[in-house]
């Protein structure tokens, strides 16, 4: 065996291995360092793969960004060392024969199906990215790099809007009185 | 040479782990950490099938990067509204969420 396949499935089995610690784990402050760990695993799978861009990419963006936002907001929310409610044994059973069952029809349709590498090298130089991500002919990426940078402006006003504390204003007294007299006609009717 | 079927095998488990996740979990950020998992197991899938049977194309590339950048954008608003929902309710749980249901 070579040293490439021992250092794959060596991988392989850090990524699974941490994300069951992830889904699994009692308490959620663990179970996002399992996942920050999960990351990290599929980062160094992309730098197996020799795709650098993208490794890079992953680490800043996941690892420094979406579990940091993660780990903040579990702290905004509740007691981090709280232990979550364990789910119930039925459920847990019927979602592990799911994904048993999907895992089995999804793996054995890979196995069977016979991938052909297509054996050349392959070319993912960063200014090879960079020029497609400008480019509007029909290798070029322009609109959607366009469309992606508002989404993204849309999803921070979004996320400021939704998540900023309003101050307490007082409730109309009118709406909530003229409901019951507007139930009842009909229910007298009915 | 590790062939791209064992790659393919990976994120495949790699999903149904954060579907199980999915399934059994009941706090919200759980939840969402489940789908930071399934699609961190796309984004494998969409760089392997471009190194592998693609190599001359940068498809893939692209949409990971863009998977990603929404992912982001994903999980920022999902935590705004968690953050909003636990100001409101005191809970994360999604079982506590209910004032829409009824």
């Amino acid at each position: 065996m070579e040293i490439s396949s021992i250092i794959f499935y060596l991988i392989a089995a850090f990524i699974l291995g941490m994300a069951l610690m992830a889904v699994t784990a009692k308490q959620i402050f663990r179970s996002a360092i399992w996942l920050l760990f999960t990351l990290i695993g599929v980062a160094s799978l992309y730098f197996w793969m020799e795709v650098e861009f993208i490794a890079a990419v992953q680490i800043v963006v996941y690892v420094g960004g979406i579990v940091v936002l993660i780990i903040f907001s579990i702290f905004l929310t509740e007691q981090a060392s709280k232990d979550m409610p364990p789910p119930k044994p039925a459920r847990k059973l019927a979602a592990a024969l799911a994904v048993l069952l999907g895992l089995a029809f999804a793996g054995s349709l890979i196995w069977q199906y016979g991938f052909q590498p297509a054996g050349a090298a392959f070319d993912n130089e960063v200014s090879r990215i960079g020029e497609a991500m400008l480019r509007t002919d029909a290798d070029g990426y322009a609109l959607p790099f366009e469309a992606v940078s508002i989404l993204l402006l849309a999803a921070m006003v979004g996320a400021i809007v939704i998540a900023i504390k309003h101050e307490k204003k007082p409730v109309p007294q009118a709406a909530e009185q003229e409901a019951p007299e507007a139930a009842s006609p009909i229910t007298e009717t009915a | 040479m590790v062939s791209i079927s064992h790659i393919l095998l990976l994120s495949t488990a790699l999903f149904f782990i954060g579907m199980y996740g999915l399934f059994t979990r009941r706090n919200m950020i759980a939840m969402l950490m489940s789908i930071e998992l399934i699609l961190n197991s796309i984004n494998i899938n969409f760089v392997a099938f471009n190194k592998y049977l693609w190599p001359g194309r940068l498809d893939g590339i692209f949409f990971t990067i863009f998977i990603i950048t929404i992912a982001a954008a994903e999980a920022a608003i999902a935590i705004a509204i968690i953050i909003n929902l636990y100001r409101s309710q005191l809970s994360i749980d999604a079982e506590d969420a209910t004032e829409l249901k009824y």
